[in-house]
């Protein structure tokens, strides 16, 4: 008995022993790991208080419209850039001198939706001068200046639908691209019935200059392509650099349930363009001249001010046969993403419903066409073999393969949407040999350096379109977030996940010892030609013409000139053109008046920016600067009297001496 | 001898005196540079953010045109450039004394020139200053470093200085050889 019971009492404390091992083995050694994984990855991203990141991540605020700017490996938030949308913060598209940035045909719009920045390039390495950053909606690309990190330039493209494959720029900024997603009937204003959209339908890619001096924007030309989707674009590098690829899907021509309709095809194409001889042609009188209307928005010298050129009119290239300037490559399945490696050899599409990633080669696509491997022409276009132009299929790619970057050193990375992943894949054996989770739902990823012929290929930030539970819950609608890995090893390892702005569509990273020595610290006011600028305290005014009121102030730490303002009457339109007169780093002013219909308007050292203003109320109205300047910011403040239509109270204005 | 009245050339292309300041917001540094005949920032909109926070305090506005030492300075010097030169032409050990002796005066003046508008400067304040800390003064640093407020102004010798310190040893070198020369028996 006793033995029996001793027996059993031992069998119960080895099966205990034996769960607690088990136990210790299955989770004890994990958690442990992931202490130790947490501690390095900590280590990896930590930039002590004081001391800079090594990059700039720039990342587009999607259906914010702006782009935001990011220090990494920390990912400390720097700053959002305002673009395409309106910015009460800064005054942007509020102000006088910045309103007309947001011009277009259509007139004024306030929003667009941001996606693609892409940095202007020198020998196929991104060289830090400018951004570019496409709108989605309303067609424009705008041009973003590294120096002082202010959009200095916005420019519409005619007869184009959803400018989406855009904004990427030829290895030496020759050259920024756009096209149309959403195809449109050309003609321009053209009303005719949806289901019409075969043959009145058409897809416009166009070749948009840049003055290599200035980064200036001019359309140059326009390639009227068949009424397919067009999707992504980008240009080549090395020995591909006088090409430019776009991918598309709805080669179906549908034009509605487009999920289920643009779906049924096996193939869509890549569409391979040379851009140089492209060009050629045009400058030969290929092209043919049509009428657009459409905006471009800039600022001329140092005034400050934007200003607004409309042209009537844009050269159009439609393709015909043997003009051997445009191709097809056929591709599996609605490709979305087409990126191309640092070598400039493989083409790489993202097959959003392929079982495969596609990847086609460079120089196999030159000897399929000096062969004429063509499977067909559609539209003057020739349409290459498949078997001709592919290289390899990376099999077991994941569900929904989106884009790819490029570490330099023989690697893939493609970002997978359904299966929520990234993958890493050899670009010499076509087989993945590394992947890692995506919270959640990945669709660009960006390579620090990468795009470019020499990748910095050091973290990997994958953008990404939900966040469910990764971080305290905002209510039903959430940030979208960015992870950080770092890929300096054969695995890929997560080292940070944060929320951004908007959308974060796609991003670049630039190494931040490119960009500093060029950023500015102040506008010199010896270099404001502002021609309601206050260039000396002692000019401070107000000048009447009839209606039109116009104060020329200044701000300097901590008052306005001047601060007390009589004569305004109702019905006036008031201008209130401020300069700041600091000329310090950082030190900015601004000005809001109670009542007024606009936002504030932050006003940089050296600046002059306008608010207009139009009272429709008597008295007293009281205005301060918005800005916390200095100890004594909250003085600095002042007094507009504002006096019925038809009183005669006399114009005044004075600061102190009361 | 020549060579210490050439020295003093160095002057006219250099500052021979800096404050430099130190703020909380100020981690680059904020500063001016003192010529003979100029003020300026160290950074070329220095002086006038000095003159910006100054203002809070109540002190003057530091412009060029306020100091009548930069209109006579650049004469002083090139007399004693010329003198210096004459005493060497002319071999003349006396007018080498003679020149030291001055030089020596015109320092010393200078350093009572620069303290007594140092004092105005801190102390003469304008009664309408936003920010008044009672029994406070401003008074720059004659040399070496003080805080003031918030404010830790240096006041050193600069680059000019130098070419003043080896042109007086220079000298002080020439009478020493010539005592050294005429001393000894022959």
């Amino acid at each position: 008995m006793n033995n029996n019971k001793s027996n059993t009492l031992r069998g119960l404390l080895f099966g205990a022993g034996f769960i607690a091992v088990a136990a210790f083995i299955f989770t004890g050694c994990p958690s442990q790991q992931s202490m130790l994984d947490s501690r390095d990855a900590a280590e990896k991203v930590y930039v002590a208080p004081g001391e800079h990141d090594e990059y700039y991540g720039f990342f587009s605020g999607g259906y914010s419209g702006q782009l935001s700017v990011w220090g990494l490996p920390s990912a400390r938030f720097l700053k959002v850039i305002p673009v395409f949308s309106q910015d009460p913060e800064t005054g942007y598209g509020y102000s006088e001198e910045t309103k007309p940035l947001l011009m277009t045909s259509y007139g004024f719009i306030p929003w667009d939706d941001s996606h693609h920045p892409h940095i202007s390039q020198t020998d196929g390495d991104a060289d830090g001068r400018w951004i570019y950053i496409n709108a989605n909606n309303t067609p424009r690309i705008a041009r973003i200046d590294l120096q002082t990190f202010e959009t200095k330039e916005i420019l519409e493209l005619p007869n184009t639908g959803g400018n989406h494959a855009s904004s990427f720029v030829t290895s030496n900024s020759e050259y920024v691209i756009g096209a149309t997603r959403f195809s449109i009937p050309y003609e321009m204003d053209l009303d005719v019935p949806i289901d019409s959209y075969s043959e009145e339908f058409r897809g416009a890619l166009s070749f948009i200059a840049l003055d290599p001096e200035t980064g200036m924007m001019e359309m140059d030309f326009q390639i009227l392509v068949p009424p397919y989707n067009y999707d992504l674009g980008r240009a080549g590098k090395g020995p591909s650099s006088d090409w430019v690829f776009f991918t598309t899907y709805n080669t179906e021509e549908a034009h509605t349930l487009l999920e289920v309709n643009a779906s049924r095809n096996d193939k869509d194409y890549v569409a391979a363009i040379n851009w140089k001889r492209a060009a050629e042609l045009v400058r030969n009188g290929a092209g043919e001249t049509m009428s657009a209307e459409y905006y471009h928005n800039y600022y001329e010298g140092n005034q400050g001010i934007a200003i607004n050129v409309v042209k009537d009119q844009v050269t159009v290239l439609t393709p015909e046969d043997g003009q051997n300037f445009i191709y097809f490559m056929p591709t599996p399945k609605s490709p979305h993403g087409v990126d191309i490696d640092p070598s400039g050899e493989y083409i790489v599409a993202g097959g959003k419903l392929a079982t495969v990633i596609p990847v086609h080669s460079f120089s196999r696509m030159l000897d399929a066409i000096e062969n004429e491997r063509f499977e067909g022409h559609v539209e003057g276009i020739p349409i290459l073999d498949y078997d001709a132009t592919i290289i390899g299929e990376v099999e077991n790619p994941g569900l929904g393969p989106l884009h790819t970057e490029f570490d330099g050193r023989g690697y893939a990375y493609t970002s997978v949407y359904i299966s929520s992943e990234i993958v890493k894949w050899s670009l010499e054996t076509f087989e993945v040999v590394d992947r890692i989770d995506a919270y959640y739902s990945i669709g660009h990823l960006m390579i620090t350096g990468g795009d470019t012929r020499n990748p910095d290929a050091r973290y990997l930030v994958g953008l990404t379109k939900t966040a469910k539970d990764r971080y305290l819950p905002t209510g039903p609608k959430q940030n979208h977030p960015a992870q950080l890995y770092d890929i300096s090893g054969d695995r890929m390892q997560l080292l940070l996940d944060f929320p951004t702005i908007g959308e974060p569509h796609y991003a670049q990273a630039i190494r931040a010892d490119i960009v500093t020595p060029n950023v500015k610290q102040i506008y010199e006011m010896e270099e404001n030609d502002h021609p309601h600028a206050l260039l000396r305290v002692a000019d401070n005014r107000i000048e009447r013409d009839g209606d039109t009121v116009r104060v020329y102030m200044s701000s300097t730490r901590s008052h306005f000139r001047p601060d007390n303002i009589e004569g305004v009457r109702v019905g006036d339109t008031v201008y209130i053109h401020l300069t700041n007169l600091e000329q310090e780093w950082d030190v900015v002013h601004g000005i809001a008046i109670k009542g007024a219909n606009n936002s504030e308007i932050l006003v940089a050292p050296g600046q002059t920016k306008t608010m207009k203003w139009e009272p429709t109320r008597t008295g007293i109205f009281p205005f301060y600067c918005t800005a916390f300047c200095s100890a004594l910011h909250q003085e600095m403040q002042g007094y507009i009297r504002v006096s019925a239509a038809d009183s005669d109270v006399a114009l005044t204005w004075s600061t102190g001496g009361n | 001898m020549a060579l210490a009245a050439l020295m003093l050339i160095g002057l006219y292309y250099q500052p021979f005196w800096t404050i430099s300041m130190s703020a909380p917001q100020y981690p680059e540094g904020i500063g001016m540079h003192i010529h003979i005949d100029n003020v300026t920032g160290h950074n070329r909109h220095d002086l006038q953010s000095i003159n910006t926070l100054n203002h809070y305090i109540g002190m003057a506005e530091i412009h060029k045109e306020d100091f009548w030492e930069f209109d006579v300075m650049p004469w002083v010097f090139g007399f004693l450039i010329a003198f210096g030169l004459l005493a060497a032409v002319l071999g003349s050990t006396k007018m080498v004394i003679t020149w030291l002796a001055l030089m020596v005066i015109l320092g010393v003046a200078g350093f009572i020139d620069f303290y007594m508008w140092g004092y105005e400067y801190g102390h003469n304040l304008s009664p309408d200053a936003p920010i008044k800390v009672p029994g406070m003064s401003y008074q720059p640093p004659l040399l070496g470093c003080k805080q003031l407020l918030n404010i830790n102004a240096c006041s050193w010798p600069y680059i000019g200085s130098i070419f003043i310190g080896l042109s007086v040893m220079l000298a002080g070198g020439v009478i020493w050889l010539e005592k050294f020369k005429s001393n000894r028996p022959n």
